[in-house]
């Protein structure tokens, strides 16, 4: 885990002051609205439908267990008892009260977390792969990378204007699991035969109104000389990109409008000045500073079975088909990485109590080498767990609700928060999820129908990714009642792609129907092996589109 | 602002968010704010709205509230209602969690 040095400490200390001084002032009504709005969305908080939301960054979603806690503890003291894991690895408090949040920022600071950027037009918080040091094959941990990106954006002082907000992605292994295709600036850690470490660049992806692929700017751009890439990347965007029109102001729409190779010329040549200057390379000896935070921890000598492990799978077959869906594959023989489903039957996505979170910030420090992830996907993952004490880790996460066997079925849904709190939604997106998981609540029906990802937004912001679905459900108003339209064959992986629409949109009452018949169309016509997502590949929109409108 | 009334509704209120802790409050006829919709004025016609509208917005309203706007609402035998999803949910709270919200002091 990174710690703070007393710079980052300092920051963060002296924010929450500042803070803290701009709160009392609103309320002393010293300050307008219209000046402290701008203030607040810098620290993080949002004003919602029934309060305000405070937005905390958990970079590159990595967690301690003390981290954990804390979290836990703010949801009990300044919340309602539970907080909400995004898609982006953030965590929002949905009820703090504005004058009490600056206590909570302080609370917050002393395990070296804070809500900064986390809103407006900067640099948001890093994220990256859930799996980072714990699976095999990865060319480096991509948190080494977030966190040198994390510290150089973090107050950059060219980039806190920029036309919109801006969003990073790392992956350090070939399977993205950080959907780093869909993000302003995606990164994927190489090494080449040379043996040197170096990042393809992908640039200018994103959802919302207008979702597109991210173009591959650079094949590799060697490690001393990244930050001085996308700083050159900034400055082209920053400069050019439009201000006039915040539904057009995004990168993505820059790439898209001056081309590719255009963009890819102005990149390199601003690259060339700034790789020239060394004023961005960063020191070896700081590289190695920070790297040392990731190394590996002191994983036991272990055979690649345990006996116990096998038993209980035997005894147990609840939890058998918990460690088939949710235990993946470690790169340490006698480990494993262990999602936690943030999806229970019938449950709210992404949402855990504060007892869940302490009890998850329990077993990571007693089994999980005291770390945490959180997932874009909205899951938590206990990254290295000894096959040994795997039982023991799923006893107490099923005494929690927390061992739903369901990671990647169609009950473990993306939603955003949608119209049941959000003051941007046009429709609800939780009871949507809620209903598709209670329909297809039995685990063997989850199984036989195997991978399947349900991504729902309850606007066309997108936060909910329904563009990269296999199944996406995009919640739309119409005279002030919810309809919900359908698209298929989007994919956050490495095979990225948008969703297609289906056709009309559905009612809240027809639309769970509507998945079934999506879903018993696609059993009807796989062929052996396929996925929903291969299958609609193969065969295409037209099967689906008509069963789906057959009257 | 995005517009909560549809184009010659006959009926509307004025709602808020307090400053202090975000809470849904709304304009009552005397020019106070409450926190249930029950209590909220009820505007007939657009000239009527205008003018509670312009009742929410003295000039020390930013003390008290956030971007108070006028929203639909319909009557039902003899009660109103808000017209859309969003502003039922306004007066009660998440859908998904009757526990939180004013539903949950109403006994809802």
């Amino acid at each position: 885990m990174y710690r703070y040095d007393e710079f980052d400490h300092q920051l963060v200390a002296d924010r929450v002051k500042q803070f803290r001084g701009q709160v009392e002032r609103r309320v002393a009504g010293e300050i307008t609205e219209d000046a402290f709005k701008p203030l607040r969305l810098m620290n993080g908080v949002y004003l919602q439908l029934h309060a305000y939301m405070l937005r905390v960054a958990i970079p590159y979603g990595t967690l301690s267990s003390k981290q954990m806690h804390m979290l836990a503890h703010l949801a009990r003291k300044y919340d309602r008892g539970y907080g909400h894991f995004t898609t982006r690895q953030n965590i929002q408090y949905n009820w703090p009260a504005l004058d009490k949040i600056p206590d909570l920022l302080d609370e917050l600071a002393s395990v070296e977390m804070h809500a900064i950027q986390t809103s407006g037009n900067c640099i948001r918080n890093v994220t990256s792969d859930q799996y980072a040091g714990a699976i095999e094959d990865e060319a480096e941990d991509p948190r080494i990378i977030s966190e040198i990106i994390r510290q150089w954006s973090t107050f950059h002082p060219e980039f806190t204007y920029l036309p919109r907000k801006f969003k990073i992605a790392v992956t350090g292994h070939e399977n993205d699991r950080a959907a780093i295709k869909l993000h302003d600036i995606g990164l994927v850690v190489k090494k080449n035969t040379a043996g040197d470490i170096g990042y393809e660049v992908h640039v200018g992806g994103g959802q919302g109104r207008t979702p597109f692929i991210a173009k591959k700017m650079a094949d590799f751009v060697p490690k001393e000389s990244l930050l001085a890439y996308l700083e050159a990347v900034m400055r082209v965007y920053n400069m050019l990109g439009r201000r006039d029109n915040s539904y057009k102001a995004r990168i993505k729409i820059l790439v898209h409008e001056t081309g590719e190779a255009e963009m890819r010329r102005m990149v390199e040549e601003e690259f060339a000045k700034i790789d020239a200057s060394q004023m961005l390379a960063v020191p070896q000896a700081e590289i190695d500073r920070i790297s040392a935070y990731f190394a590996a921890p002191a994983f036991e000598d272990l055979p690649a079975t345990s006996d116990a492990f096998d038993a209980a799978k035997t005894e147990d077959a609840n939890f058998a088909r918990w460690v088939r869906a949710n235990v993946v594959a470690h790169k340490q023989d006698g480990y494993g990485i262990v999602n936690i489903s943030l999806k229970p039957i019938g449950g709210v996505p992404g949402d855990a109590t504060d007892a869940q979170m302490d009890i998850v910030a329990e077993l990571a420090k007693v089994y999980s080498f005291d770390e945490v992830r959180v997932t874009h996907e909205q899951n938590l993952v206990l990254p290295h767990v000894q096959l040994d004490d795997m039982k023991a880790v799923y006893d107490a996460l099923a005494a929690h609700d927390l061992a739903t066997a369901n990671l990647g079925l169609i009950s473990d849904a993306i939603a955003c928060p949608g119209l049941d709190y959000c003051n941007l939604a046009n429709a609800r997106s939780i009871p949507l999820a809620q209903e598709i998981s209670e329909r297809f609540a039995d685990l063997d029906r989850q199984y036989d129908i195997g991978e399947l990802k349900i991504k729902i937004s309850g606007c066309i912001n997108a936060c909910g990714h329904h563009h990269v679905g296999h199944i996406g459900i995009l919640g739309v108003d119409k005279k002030g009642t919810e309809f919900y339209q359908i698209s298929l064959g989007g994919a956050a992986d490495e095979n990225a792609a948008i969703g297609q629409i289906t056709g009309r949109a559905f009612t809240e009452e027809t639309i769970v129907d509507a998945i079934e018949t999506l879903v018993t169309t696609y059993k009807d016509e796989r062929q052996a092996g396929e996925r929903f997502i291969d299958t609609y590949n193969r065969i295409g929109m037209a099967p689906f589109k008509e069963r789906l409108y057959a009257e | 602002m995005a517009q909560h009334s549809a184009k010659g509704a006959r009926f509307q209120a004025v709602t808020a968010n307090r400053l202090s802790d975000g809470e849904v409050v709304y304009l009552t006829d005397d020019g106070q704010w409450a926190d249930h919709f029950d209590a909220a004025a009820i505007a007939d016609g657009a000239e009527a709205a205008d003018a509670l509208l312009a009742a929410a917005m003295p000039a020390d309203f930013e003390l008290h509230v956030l971007e108070p706007y006028l929203f639909e609402v319909a009557e039902e035998n003899g009660a109103y209602k808000p017209v859309s999803v969003r502003e039922t949910i306004r007066a009660a709270g998440p859908t998904v969690r009757l526990d939180l919200g004013k539903q949950a002091d109403m006994g809802a």
